[in-house]
């Protein structure tokens, strides 16, 4: 729902990144968890990019799967639905080991 | 690790790769071009936490602590508040960031309080912002006398989606949640119910009139966040307040 905010502050991070240099695609690493839709956010990143120094500039999205980590018996669970609780032993001493992520991950730049 | 990826013409597809080195099977063209991939692994929060940060110092030197208060649209923010400040008149010292897409409705409501109140509309962009970030709140701190107060209870945007996402500064994040609203809503939601330290399950008179299973929904509330302080109440008949106020009290007095 706020996909344009998060473009801008993408947009931000690669134009300080790049500097003098052209960014042709930026990777951003985004987790299960976070409330992001992939075209949502594309489609804003085409529309916010547009006649700017970052126009076609491609907008390439890793996602990341939510994993959880019981403490009581020890398995490991990529998660469906955000329940923090273990389906093996229904424990609920979980640790979340992934699908936080919301990360500019890399750039790729070439020279102007 | 799946890959998004769309392409100038509008299609997309998907596709797996498994090399971390930045050399992807696709069709990019490293040779021809001399591109060069750069690690860059930064937050996209950054900027909106750096600004959190400043918020929250500002808040240290003031001597006051901050509660983020959240919710969907209707599940009684504002009538919560109403009761609470006339229940801690004379108590502690207490500001109110009144955050809204548009009006000052809210904000005339909490008046006549004796609280500080200070309102954000967030419709000065683009469409109006769907959540209050580190950078409104900020533009909001100016207007309020944080020096004089004990307790800043900010009053987000209702929605219970992108308000979650967002760190303003606070020290401890809080939810109304209506019994009006379904069972399920931790499970549809679990972002913001997981986001916060407590929450205020609002509404409890209409419970006689109403099919609620609220034990399906305490158990639904467990499951994505087994560890939040749950207090039942009613701002209309004030039922729970008392108890919701001492959570608010524990929250100002542990600075």
């Amino acid at each position: 729902m706020h996909e344009l905010s998060l473009c801008e502050a993408i947009a931000a991070t690669v134009t300080r990144h790049a500097g003098e240099r052209t960014a042709s695609c930026v990777v951003v690493r985004i987790g299960h968890l976070r409330q992001v839709v992939p075209d949502a956010l594309s489609f804003c990143w085409t529309m916010l990019t547009e006649g700017t120094d970052l126009e076609g500039c491609e907008l390439e999205i890793e996602q990341v799967p939510a994993v959880i980590r019981c403490a009581g018996c020890g398995a490991e669970t990529t998660l469906d639905v955000a329940l923090m609780v273990c389906p093996e032993c229904s424990g609920d001493d979980v640790t979340l080991l992934s699908g936080e992520e919301f990360l500019v991950a890399s750039l790729d730049l070439s020279e102007a | 690790m799946g890959r998004f990826h769309r392409h100038p013409d509008g299609t997309t597809h998907e596709y797996d790769d498994d090399h971390d080195d930045g050399h992807h099977g696709d069709h990019r063209g490293y040779a021809v071009t001399g591109t060069s991939r750069v690690a860059v692994l930064e937050d996209i929060f950054s900027e909106n936490d750096r600004v959190a940060d400043e918020n929250r110092k500002c808040f240290a030197d003031a001597g006051v602590r901050t509660v983020n208060l959240m919710s969907s649209p209707g599940a009684g923010k504002t009538s919560l508040l109403t009761r609470t400040l006339g229940e801690l008149a004379g108590t502690m010292r207490i500001g109110i960031l009144e955050g809204d897409i548009a009006t000052s409705i809210d904000a005339d409501r909490l008046e006549g309080f004796g609280a500080a109140v200070a309102l954000v509309n967030t419709s000065a962009g683009f469409g109006g912002e769907c959540h209050l970030d580190a950078v409104m709140v900020r533009s909001g701190l100016a207007r309020l006398p944080l020096a004089e107060l004990d307790l800043l209870v900010i009053e987000n945007v209702g929605n219970l989606v992108c308000p979650a996402e967002f760190n303003v500064g606070e020290h401890a994040k809080a939810m109304v949640y209506a019994v009006t609203e379904g069972e399920e809503k931790p499970l549809k939601y679990p972002v913001m119910f997981r986001a916060v330290d407590a929450v205020v399950v609002n509404k409890i008179d209409l419970l006689p009139h109403l099919d609620f299973d609220l034990d399906l929904f305490l158990a639904n509330l467990h499951a994505v966040n087994p560890t939040a302080r749950v207090i039942q109440a009613s701002a209309r008949t004030g039922a729970g307040v008392g108890e919701w106020c001492e959570w608010l009290t524990g929250q100002a007095a542990a600075l």
